[in-house]
């Protein structure tokens, strides 16, 4: 979804050009009209790595979720039984490199950017670390975004699709209580379902909360350490 | 905790519009379904403007509702949540469109 605007599509949004009425010379106090989106510069950097990474052919996928609900662990497996295409990765954690090094020992180069106090990533992140990345020609770039239900939503990265992954030990009540992440999904993955004999957790439930909020997303269940539900995700990206 | 990043993002975007106008207010929009927090957006606006042209400037927020739709019985209304429910038939199929506005409307300087 475009973050800037909030509808489904992808596109490039105008910049708007400010009508400044700036004269400020007789000493009075000047209202001047901005009408600037705030988030202006990251989507404007958001659009230059989408135009970078389409013209290149490679399919950059955000995957964002709460902390521990699988994104290393799906990724790890993804990249372990990929056919075709070279992957990267870009790996948002608030410290360490440990993600980034579980991604190189699955046999894919990947870069890891620390926010420290940052709770998401930024464009201005992405294509720094797709400088330092330079994903080859029809790859997949995988970015992981740092573990948080609220803040990378608001943050268009250039992405193709934004993929939210929710896990069965987390309740089936996460869309609602975290409405604008799942808003902002085009595919939905329920991930750990090999537990779902453990919890108390409703598929059913959980699939109407998300369309709830989402109508339009995609859901699909997997286990990362199982192997349930996967053919369905790389058939979806198409590796 | 974006509502930091969002405030140094208004800083940034003020400075490259103005330069170094000297700037006393800022009115927002913001939209209520941009999971934004006006008074942590207050807090953070404060300081990220500290030593900048904008050192002191009051923040006015305008916080803009979302419409939304009634699919059961078609009736409209204004909503402030991505999960409104209708008011006339209780219904929670619902379809909530706007409030996703995060714009600097205006600024005055001296």
């Amino acid at each position: 979804m475009c973050a800037t605007c909030g509808c489904g599509d992808e596109h490039h949004h105008e910049h708007e050009h400010s009508h400044d009425h700036h004269h400020g010379h007789d000493g009075h106090d000047k209202v001047v009209s901005l009408e600037a989106r705030v988030l202006e510069k990251n989507d404007r950097i958001a659009a230059d790595n989408r135009a970078w990474l389409t013209v290149h052919g490679v399919a950059a996928y955000n995957l964002m979720s709460s902390p521990g609900a699988g994104k290393t662990t799906l990724l790890e497996r993804t990249l372990r039984e990929r056919r075709g295409r070279p992957v990267s990765v870009i790996e948002g954690d608030q410290e360490t490199e440990r993600d980034a090094e579980r991604i190189r020992a699955a046999g894919a180069r990947a870069v890891q950017i620390n926010t420290g106090a940052g709770c998401h990533l930024d464009a201005a992140m992405i294509s720094r670390a797709l400088t330092e990345l330079t994903p080859a020609a029809r790859s997949v770039l995988f970015i992981e975004n740092v573990g948080n239900l609220v803040c990378p939503a608001l943050f268009d990265l250039g992405e193709r699709a934004r993929v939210v992954i929710a896990s069965v030990t987390e309740g089936d009540d996460k869309p609602l209580k975290y409405p604008h992440m799942f808003r902002a999904a085009d595919v939905v993955v329920l991930n750990k379902i090999d537990l779902l004999p453990y919890v108390a957790f409703d598929v059913a439930r959980f699939a109407a909360h998300a369309r709830r909020v989402n109508p339009r997303a995609r859901i699909m269940h997997t286990s990362a350490t199982r192997g349930d539900g996967l053919a369905e995700w790389y058939a979806w990206l198409e590796m | 905790m974006h509502e930091l990043a969002l405030s140094e993002s208004v800083v940034a975007m003020v400075r490259e519009r103005l330069g170094e106008a000297r700037v006393v207010r800022v009115r927002l929009q913001v939209g209520c379904l941009m999971a934004v927090v006006p008074d942590a957006l207050r807090f953070c606006f404060e300081v990220c403007t500290r030593d900048t042209t904008l050192d002191g400037a009051t923040l006015e927020i305008d916080e803009i509702v979302a419409h939304a739709t009634c699919r059961t019985c078609g009736s409209t209304f204004a909503a402030s949540s991505p999960l409104a429910v209708c008011g006339a038939c209780g219904s929670a199929d619902v379809r909530v469109v706007g409030g996703d506005q995060l714009r600097i409307k205006e600024v005055e300087v001296v």
